[in-house]
């Protein structure tokens, strides 16, 4: 291999892109085997994303009526969505929660990553790699022993609080339910944001710090000017991923119904209305077009983010 | 920052502690510190054989899917993402654009329209509902094709072809080691993902003897908690959760802390080129 030379690469790959129509021999042919490379995917894809998508799409069209059986009704399941309380209500509680949950959990993973990379902390890495632990625990172990500790009957939280002689409020009552899980999420995703901006920081080249410190500029006027700007990107990516999962909340309510089942209604979050409609329900075209609703204002909210975050970007 | 890391590390401490009592005294007892006796391995040893070691059989079940699931996911995103970073195709640019696209849905937003195109072709209730899913990663292909354009250098394919190695010979005796540290970092997030699955398979999955740990694990908690239906609420369930809870945790925060090196690498290779 190391007979040969550089110069047999650069030219000759070229015209293949542009002017493709007739494959010059045998030269242009392994072209085509990003094909055989890539037809593994496009095969589970197809199962896993594009055919449910597309068989919930088509679901939502239809109705199962007692007269008639199973009748195309056009918008009817989206007109009955729009105009559903419980999806409504559901709806707002998470655009409630992602109002609230995820800048401050973006706010403590970006404090996180800035103290790391000041490189003022002892054991940086114990604080990485501390932080980021509750990542790899399950959602459903998580939300499990929140709510355990948040619990009457062994919570740590309240034992504390007695210890303390605070009055702890009943976290998983209705009017502290929402916080409570919002805490469980910020829990196990705070170290992953962390993590994110923590390596775009690494990024920034060393010599702009050391510039900034000839100009005598501090450890706060460094992170301001140089180091924030630098993350927008990685923090706009943070926050479109935050606002999918958001809407999406399912696993940690699911997972404390059976803590607070007076709270926790099967229509808390929409994804929980959507499962209990098909699941417990048997409303599978209802349920289809909630689920498509669902997925519909997510990528909206997502798109115009990251829409807004691109047109500062450039305005810059 | 101190405070940071006790908010991240002090509930899995007591979850450990927790492990170690038994049903009256977790209730008793100070949540961080030990109570009367040390129950942790008639716990563990409960955990393992209550309802003839069904924890072992979900303990099984998670394992597969997750070795399957992943190092499939893995396999077939690197290998998608070094047909998009180093062959020119036609189409290739709409399918990188799809892949991109197909970043933004999450696992769980699919739950619902899988189980319903899954129960119609009656795949419903087998491990192939669950497995099937998690073989696609769009983060994995996307990830992988940034790697793969840095990795594995023209030149050298180039170099391949004139000696005559095919391409596909090419793939699985050069690129592939070139793509080494790519494949376990994109490995490593398919294995959280798989292994904290739990949407998908609780909609799919109603025979208990297909379980993953976390749907297993929901199930004991309803009936510590009476949630079941059942009306009496067992509390002698309570260890067996807390303690199939450890059990469960542990396998991947040991992967986490011994391949380190690979994912922060491939979380800064993702985030850069964004």
């Amino acid at each position: 291999m190391s007979t040969t030379h550089p110069p047999a690469q650069s030219t000759p790959a070229r015209p293949t892109s542009r002017s493709r129509p007739v494959p010059r021999s045998g030269r242009i042919g392994h072209g085509s085997f990003g094909y055989v490379f890539f037809a593994p995917f496009l095969v589970v894809f197809v199962i896993g994303i594009a055919a449910p998508l597309g068989y919930a799409a088509y679901l939502s069209f239809f109705q199962d009526r007692l007269v008639g059986g199973n009748v195309f009704v056009g918008f009817d399941n989206y007109t009955r969505a729009l105009g559903d309380e419980l999806f409504r209500a559901g709806l707002w509680r998470v655009t409630l929660f992602l109002l609230v949950q995820v800048p401050v959990m973006l706010a403590l993973a970006l404090l996180a990553a800035l103290a790391i990379d000041s490189g003022r902390l002892r054991w940086p890495a114990l604080f990485r790699i501390g932080i980021f632990v509750p990542y790899a625990v399950p959602a459903v172990v998580a939300s499990l022993m929140w709510g355990y500790l948040y619990g009457d009957r062994f919570g740590l939280i309240r034992q504390i609080g007695d210890a303390l002689h605070v009055d702890v409020p009943r976290l998983l009552s209705e009017s502290w339910m929402l916080a409570s899980i919002g805490n469980v999420v910020t829990w196990e995703f705070v170290g992953y944001n962390m993590l994110i901006l923590y390596a775009a920081l690494r990024t920034v080249p060393q010599e702009l710090y050391e510039a900034a410190e000839v100009d005598g500029a501090g450890e706060l006027r460094k992170a301001w000017s140089i180091k924030l700007p630098a993350l927008r990107p990685a923090l706009a990516l943070a926050t479109v991923f935050s606002i999918i999962g958001t809407f999406q909340l399912f696993n940690e309510p699911n997972v404390m119904q059976s803590l607070a089942p007076d709270v926790i209604s099967t229509s808390y979050t929409p994804n929980m209305y959507a499962f209990n409609l098909a699941f417990n329900g048997q409303q599978f075209n209802y349920s289809a077009a909630v689920a498509v609703v669902l997925g519909g204002v997510t990528a909206v909210v997502a798109y115009a983010v990251q829409a807004r975050s691109m047109r500062k970007e450039q305005s810059l | 920052m101190g405070l940071m890391l006790l908010y991240a590390l002090l509930p899995l401490v007591w979850l450990l502690l927790s492990s170690t009592k038994d049903s009256n005294s977790l209730s008793t007892s100070f949540g961080l510190w030990f109570g009367h006796g040390f129950h942790l391995f008639d716990n563990v040893w409960n955990v393992l054989t209550y309802d003839d070691g069904i924890y072992l059989r979900w303990f099984a079940n998670t394992l597969l899917y997750a070795v399957v699931g992943a190092g499939g996911a893995a396999f077939i995103s690197t290998a998608a993402g070094y047909a998009l970073a180093k062959y020119r195709f036609r189409g290739r640019n709409v399918l990188a654009a799809v892949v991109l696209g197909a970043i933004a849905i999450p696992g769980t937003a699919l739950a619902v329209p899988t189980y319903l195109l899954f129960s119609k072709i009656g795949v419903i209730d087998t491990p192939w509902a669950v497995l099937l899913p998690s073989l696609v990663s769009p983060f994995g292909v996307y990830l992988m094709r940034v790697y793969a354009i840095g990795a594995v250098p023209d030149s050298m394919l180039e170099a391949a072809r004139i000696d005559g190695s095919g391409e596909i010979r090419t793939f699985f005796t050069i690129s592939l080691r070139l793509l080494a540290p790519g494949f376990v970092t994109v490995l490593l997030f398919s294995l959280v993902a798989t292994w904290n699955n739990y949407f998908l398979p609780l909609i799919v999955l109603s025979d208990p003897q297909w379980f993953p740990l976390t749907v297993g694990l929901n199930q004991w908690n309803a009936l510590a908690t009476g949630a079941a239906g059942s009306g009496a609420t067992t509390t002698g369930f309570y260890p067996l959760v807390v303690t199939g809870s450890v059990l469960a945790i542990i396998p991947l925060v040991v992967a986490f802390l011994f391949l380190q090196r690979f994912w922060q690498s491939g979380l800064a290779a993702g985030s850069v080129k964004e």
